[in-house]
């Protein structure tokens, strides 16, 4: 566990539940990022201006800590190309199937306490917890 | 044009909690899930905290007639736990362990102008328009036991 960064995952999440809370409170939206991203390709004539920048602000704002911290944060992809792809189709292919992502179910959802999206939770962690050990301790 | 920049500080807002606490690395993910390697918590502390936030405020929204600046709160009207959502929940999990991306990191990850974010959130796009091809069909609610 020489990797855990508690305070750093606390003040993250604080900020990520604060931009729920805004969205929420003021515009009336959920913050679902897959929800956001696939109305906004799907229907781009409908409702689209908040939808575009809400993604802008969320590419904004980790522009702004790439320049604040002075580029110390490493983002390493360890996919393959065909496995980025593959993976790539399934979290699009699921979360719409599904109605929402990590955002959407994981926080906004569980924060109504919605059945479904407390389930989805469960079962996109363990699904992601199992894929991982099989690819990491199985083959 | 204020719904317009709330949307666009909330996004700002996301996107910097996202990379302060390093979920839109990957490798940090895949960490998280990787419950019997070198385990790293963090993702549980990430959710713990938005929920410390996002709990008390959606309780309180949910009490209310409409939003700040809107006529109505968009709530979601799905109700039932069908097996869309079971098949679509277990798809969405294989990609993220397969990978490490969800979709609001791989989108801030634009940020690092890396060439695999781009490729990435173009197949999950595609995955996406693909799913909203399928017939409409009314699916039936899963069994309690399920």
């Amino acid at each position: 566990m020489e990797s855990f960064t508690p305070i750093a995952a606390l003040i993250g999440g604080l900020m990520i539940g604060s931009a729920a809370a805004l969205l929420l409170w003021v515009n009336g939206r959920i913050a679902g990022v897959s929800g956001i991203a696939w109305n906004l390709i799907a229907r781009p004539r409908e409702d689209s201006g908040w939808r575009l920048a809400f993604l802008v602000g969320l590419v904004l704002g980790a522009v702004i800590y790439r320049l604040a911290s002075g580029d110390t944060l490493v983002v390493t992809i360890e996919a393959s190309w065909p496995v980025l792809t593959l993976g790539g189709v399934l979290v699009g292919f699921g979360t719409q199937l599904s109605g929402g992502c990590t955002s959407g179910h994981g926080v906004c959802g569980i924060a109504r306490l919605s059945p479904r999206s407390v389930f989805a939770t469960v079962m996109f962690m363990s699904t992601g917890m199992a894929t991982v050990f099989v690819v990491r301790h199985l083959l | 044009m204020a719904r317009m920049l709330i949307a666009l500080t909330a996004g700002v807002l996301f996107g910097l909690g996202l990379t302060i606490s390093e979920m839109i690395n990957p490798a940090k993910v895949l960490a998280f899930l990787d419950v019997t390697g070198d385990w790293d918590p963090s993702l549980a502390i990430v959710m713990a905290g938005a929920l410390l936030i996002a709990f008390p405020a959606y309780r309180a929204a949910m009490g209310r007639a409409r939003p700040l600046l809107a006529e109505r709160f968009d709530w979601p009207v799905a109700r039932d736990v069908e097996r869309r959502l079971l098949a679509g929940a277990m798809l969405f999990g294989v990609g993220w362990g397969l990978v490490g991306f969800c979709p609001g990191p791989a989108v801030a990850s634009f940020a690092f102008g890396l060439a695999k974010s781009f490729v990435f959130v173009g197949a999950m796009a595609a995955g996406a328009m693909v799913a909203r091809m399928l017939p409409a069909e009314r699916s039936e609610p899963l069994p309690a036991s399920a």
